[in-house]
């Protein structure tokens, strides 16, 4: 295994008695697409600026890229990519001239930074558009334009905080897919979303985030099973009395709880068969019954569960 | 600790961006209309008065800065102590909380620059404009001064006008710095511009009287000791320096008018045996020492705080 490219130890933060991330040990390989999970207010912003250098921690160490953020952010910030949550861009100049701007920032010659933007607005699809001013941009423009920030800027490594807020769900996709290209070119990405669905079909590894600590942390299908015991969910429909209580009294079942108009069912197998039984032998009418494998979202709901004041 | 890197690294950048901007922006294009208007009409009003005095003045060209006509309308001079802090103020208000506004702090903060050189960088910008606009009216208001009175101002004329313009945009600088220490202070950019105004509003306004209310409480006079009038005065102007319009006017009457022998209270025996007549430009230089000297001293102390409050701010909008 090679160095860890983020690794933090301990790392704490605390605005005057609430602590935003309490001692947090966290590591992420390099090529890894790392999602932190969790609902707002969670510390997910909090631990991605201290990475960045741009708050102090309170206690505890940040590692990125081999430099520390606290005393060599200039050195972290060339190598690492930010989107922040609800990016902006100067309105009044076009794609080209923010980027411009940044390249400067960074130090790179006219001509340098001429070809990186113009690659960087190819590779987003931008071209054309980097011509207008930023005024006239759609909110997922402007996404795809932090990203050719980033293209532009050569990071290894991509922290992108919520890059999928607001989205409609076309320019989702393609932003997905701008990720998942990303992760082909071995750039190590750091993503924080409350979004469930993105985060399972692109991230390597997750860590759930709850009052700035991580709850759980692990490959997606490792969580699904240790959570939720590698457990089925079954959804039905079905009219009659007392059918929880039936249901819950099935062997197999682990949980039962109310779902829409509907039921849900955590089993341990696929007991679909006793199930309908189940709720044919309560007398109730069985209208609808669906049974899928467990998502993050089953996962995240089980463990925030317990916790007040989250999600 | 120590943190490595040049703190200033990228402030030329973001200087030239911020410049740039400044330049090309309909605020600015509206205050320099104003400001150019305002200096062509004060020195076309009081021209025929200084042409009256061609012959005896040997510092003629000075008075296109400081004659008023009448009653109506002030000085060049005084017309620019009320305007550059508008204008300072307008370049100013929204400097940083823009940036924030925009949501571009946090994205602009995480390329390899400190926070340093942003704030940086938008102060030496808007000094920059408020030098290049103010030298700009400085050549204009000269030039105009020639044509119209058919004659090439002298060299100390010339040193003394170039000495004015350098106190005019440290008083500029003064306003900035506030305008400045407002929008990181204020996440609003009206709040800033309000209160940069509100307190442009009370040295240019209200000061004097303040200080006319005040004087007699911490310094009253004693009819039985004539001495204390004399401090009652002191304390007068001690209060009414602290404004920044005080100490401009008092340098550019310093700088202006080469008679100005003292800016203080001057008795009758002290006056004895003095011959009226112009000041040296070193002597008048030495006279307003002090004054310019605290202007740059706000201007550095304001920045300052600015600087230290927008250290400790969170990114995070």
């Amino acid at each position: 295994m090679s160095e860890p490219v983020i690794r933090t130890q301990q790392l704490t933060k605390a605005y005057g008695a609430r602590l935003a991330v309490d001692k947090l040990d966290l590591t992420i390989e390099p090529g890894e697409v790392f999602g932190l999970l969790g609902p707002n207010g969670a510390g997910k912003t909090t631990t991605i600026l201290m990475l960045l250098g741009l708050t102090e921690p309170t206690s505890g160490t940040a590692m990125v890229a081999g430099f520390d953020p606290l005393r060599q952010p200039l050195e972290v910030k060339r190598r690492v990519g930010y989107m922040p949550d609800q990016v902006g861009f100067y309105d009044n100049m076009t794609g080209v001239a923010n980027l411009r701007y940044t390249a400067k920032l960074c130090g790179f010659s006219n001509k340098e930074a001429d070809e990186r933007i113009a690659n960087a607005l190819a590779r987003v699809r931008l071209t054309e558009a980097g011509q207008r001013a930023v005024a006239g941009y759609s909110r997922g423009m402007r996404q795809r334009l932090a990203i050719a920030e980033i293209l532009m800027k050569g990071a290894s490594i991509a922290i992108l905080d919520e890059p999928t807020g607001g989205l409609d769900p076309q320019s989702t996709r393609e932003f997905l897919e701008l990720i998942r290209s990303l992760k082909k070119d071995g750039m190590t990405i750091l993503l924080s979303s409350h979004m469930l669905e993105l985060v399972q079909s692109v991230c390597d590894r997750v860590a759930l985030f709850s009052q700035g600590k991580i709850g759980l942390m692990g490959r997606v299908e490792d969580l699904l099973r240790n959570v939720l015991g590698g457990s089925h969910i079954i959804r039905i429909e079905a009219q009659g009395e007392g059918l929880e209580g039936a249901l819950a009294a099935v062997p197999g079942v682990t949980r039962v709880t109310h779902e829409g108009s509907g039921l849900r069912i955590e089993a341990s197998g696929d007991i679909r068969a006793q199930i309908a039984r189940a709720v044919v032998g309560a007398g109730g009418d069985l209208t609808m019954m669906d049974a899928g494998h467990a998502s993050l979202e089953d996962v995240y709901a089980r463990f925030f569960e317990g916790i007040p004041n989250a999600a | 600790m120590r943190r490595e890197g040049s703190a200033l690294a990228g402030a030329g950048t973001v200087m030239m961006k911020e410049l740039g901007d400044n330049l090309s922006s309909t605020r600015m294009r509206l205050l320099e209309l104003l400001i150019f208007l305002t200096g062509a009409g004060a020195v076309y009003a009081t021209i025929g008065e200084v042409r009256d005095a061609v012959g005896e003045d040997p510092f003629v060209f000075l008075r296109i800065f400081t004659t008023a006509k009448g009653e109506t309308l002030p000085s060049f001079a005084a017309f620019l102590g009320f305007l550059i802090p508008i204008v300072s103020i307008a370049l100013g208000f929204d400097s940083v909380n823009s940036e924030f506004n925009g949501k571009t702090m946090s994205r602009i903060l995480a390329q390899p620059i400190y926070r340093d050189a942003l704030l940086f960088g938008k102060f030496m910008a808007g000094l920059t404009t408020l030098a290049v606009m103010l030298s700009a009216l400085w050549i204009f208001v000269i030039g105009l001064a020639i044509l119209m009175l058919g004659l090439p101002p002298g060299t100390e004329e010339v040193m003394r006008g170039f000495a004015f313009l350098i106190a005019a945009i440290a008083y500029g600088g003064v306003w900035l710095g506030l305008a400045m220490l407002f929008s990181v202070a204020f996440r609003s950019a009206a709040t800033a511009a309000l209160a940069s105004l509100a307190v442009w509003l009370l040295f240019a306004f209200f000061w004097t009287m303040l200080v006319t209310q005040i004087t007699p409480l911490l310094a009253p006079v004693d009819p039985y000791n004539p001495m204390s009038i004399l401090h009652t005065v002191e304390v007068g102007q001690a209060l009414s320096r602290l404004s920044p319009n005080t100490l401009f006017a008092e340098t550019a009457m310093a700088f202006l008018n080469p008679g100005t022998r003292s800016l203080g209270l001057v008795l009758q025996s002290q006056m004895q045996g003095a011959i009226a007549g112009p000041l040296p430009f070193s002597e008048s230089v030495a006279l307003v020492w002090p004054q310019v000297t605290g202007l740059l001293a706000t201007v550095i102390g304001l920045f300052t705080v600015a600087y230290v409050m927008f250290q400790r701010q969170e990114v995070r909008a």
